[in-house]
């Protein structure tokens, strides 16, 4: 029996529901050797700003029970840096890239995607909205609706590709930013970014991060991260990319069950490289053995 | 090149005090190992941590890797429970290595306590043999004397309560015997142990223009150079920037490490 993985967000089609979380698999050549990349249904690559950057200081990541912090602070390479180093690269395959893009000020979202718009290579924008780890910028536009939107509307004006804005955990009401991301003309929401969180060494009383604070990912959060998609695909008809501690199959078709059209794996990268094509394979086993045609079948099928 | 592997435990001995050794069959990593690289091993039976854990490759062949440990924390505790026969899931060979001796250099080992494990394939692949400088805390931390002995190199010992060769750190031993160098310029240190070690033999290879290269040890999480956790400030012509420990290194030359703290 033939089952349907593909799925479209706006102009852009996946062949299976599955990406990458931005920031667990580089730029793609980091994890080349391990997995076949032109088997993931898209590549999302780490955070793009308009300037080449440092971030922060270390200790940058502790692991924790169930998940990991991490305050990496967005280095990179910039747009300009990555589209000598990378774009050659991901040319070589047949896989449509979402770059994420994140600025310190309002209009750096506006000048990235400038920078990037050119390369056909870059097949759709996801919108970093929610860093919890960069001082300006980051989470205080993913947390207070009208900077959202006022970002989510100039990214808007600049291209025509997709344009998928990430959204914070942290807000009280995430339906509205969901509404806010279909009204200001987004292509598809991203749920959800790492938990703001802490850890401390009681011996030395430092907290574990250079940075004071990170954000907790891996799958402490899932649970979190299934509900979020579920109230956001009760608010939006956009397609949604539910992400947020996805280590096996069943956590990617929880997603889906929820109401999310596609997946992302993130943190399980860093333990299993081989979890994106086992989640990929495993949500085609299950469409086959519950009968279904089509990945899209079963998005938003949870009797809730 | 690197590999995932579900390597089967071929195995799993207590080696000499709190020292253990674990040995894989992993025929597709064993097969592409060069000195001084390392791998990443998923702990079996680690509860809800969810990240490897990086240990240097000590020995590998076609067949297969050996790993040398000692318990230090929660991942290396569980890993006490590993049984010949086990799988278990590897990723590596990773990072760069310790590069060829130069031509006319005088190849020196220094390694601290069980970094010697990722000195080991450098000493047999070394064209030429010299001296290995060995510092432990007592004598049950000088590993694999003969071993590197048997490969031709004249082992120096240190331990820092005197229990085995010379009383003191490595550089106890290493001082006098760099004085009396001819042509100190000649050296090449290949050196593998905790941060002081490193910096000392780093900072007396600046001062005396000799190369030391330096297996670096920092926190890491993937292993492969993509979550960025691993970063040492490295030298450019300009000023700094992050070099990933994992990919970039391990090995660095002692001038391209700014130390921090």
């Amino acid at each position: 029996m033939d089952v349907d993985l593909k799925i479209r967000i706006g102009s852009m089609e996946m062949k299976n529901p599955v990406t990458v979380a931005s920031g667990t698999f580089g730029y793609g050549p980091e994890y080349a050797e391990l997995v076949d990349l032109n088997r993931l249904g898209a590549i999302t690559v780490k955070g793009i700003g308009p300037m080449e950057t440092l971030g922060n200081p270390t200790p940058r990541t502790f692991e924790t029970r169930g998940g990991m912090l991490n305050a990496i602070g967005l280095p990179g390479p910039g747009a300009e840096g990555f589209i000598k180093k990378y774009i050659p690269f991901l040319k070589q395959y047949d896989v449509p890239v979402i770059v994420n893009i994140w600025g310190k000020a309002m209009e750096d979202y506006g000048t990235v995607v400038e920078m990037l718009d050119g390369e056909d290579t870059v097949s759709a924008y996801e919108i970093n909205l929610s860093c919890p780890n960069v001082k300006e910028g980051g989470s205080a536009f993913g947390t207070d609706t009208d900077s959202f939107s006022r970002v989510v509307e100039l990214v808007r004006g600049k291209t025509q590709k997709p344009i998928i804005p990430k959204l914070a955990p942290n807000v009280p009401d995430l339906g509205k930013f969901a509404k806010a991301a279909e009204d200001c003309g987004a292509d598809a929401i991203s749920i959800m970014n790492t938990m703001p969180a802490m850890a401390i060494d009681i011996e030395t009383l430092e907290p574990e991060l250079a940075n004071r604070t990170g954000g907790l990912s891996g799958p402490a959060i899932k649970p979190i991260a299934i509900k979020l998609v579920w109230d956001a695909a009760k608010a939006t008809n956009l397609p949604i990319i539910g992400m947020g501690g996805i280590f096996e199959p069943e956590d990617a078709i929880e997603f889906m069950l929820a109401g999310a059209s596609a997946v992302a794996v993130g943190t399980a990268n860093f333990s299993d490289p081989s979890t994106i094509v086992r989640v990929i394979d495993g949500i085609e086993g299950y469409l086959i053995k519950k009968g279904h045609g089509s990945a899209a079948d079963i998005v938003g099928m949870v009797k809730a | 090149m690197m590999k995932q592997e579900k390597a089967t435990v071929a195995g799993h001995d207590n080696f000499q005090g709190e020292y253990r050794i674990l040995r894989l069959a992993a025929p597709a990593v064993g097969s592409l190992v060069r000195p001084g690289q390392f791998l990443e091993l998923m702990v079996p039976r680690l509860g809800e941590r969810i990240l490897r854990r990086p240990f240097s490759i000590y020995k590998a062949d076609a067949q297969g890797v050996s790993i040398l440990y000692k318990t230090v924390g929660r991942g290396t505790d569980a890993m006490r429970a590993i049984k010949p026969g086990d799988k278990v899931d590897i990723v590596g060979p990773l990072g760069n290595g310790f590069p060829t001796l130069g031509s006319g250099k005088v190849p020196v080992l220094v390694a601290g306590g069980y970094g010697n494990a990722a000195l080991y394939l450098k000493a047999k692949e070394s064209p030429a043999k010299g001296i290995a400088f060995f510092g432990g805390r007592t004598a049950q931390d000088i590993l694999c004397v003969e071993e590197f002995e048997a490969l031709g190199w004249d082992v120096r010992p240190t331990t820092d309560d005197g229990s085995l060769g010379t009383k003191g750190l490595v550089t106890a031993a290493f001082d006098p015997w760099m004085a009396e160098q001819e042509n100190i310029q000649a050296l090449e240190l290949f050196v593998c142990g905790p941060n002081p070690m490193l910096k000392a033999m780093g900072d007396r290879a600046i001062e005396h223009g000799f190369t030391a290269w330096l297996s670096m040890d920092k926190n890491m999480a993937c292993g492969v150079g993509a979550c960025l956790t691993c970063v040492i400030k490295r030298r450019t012509e300009t000023g700094w920037e992050w070099a990933r420990c994992c990919k970039d290194g391990p090995v660095f030359e002692s001038r391209e490490i700014i130390w921090e703290r």
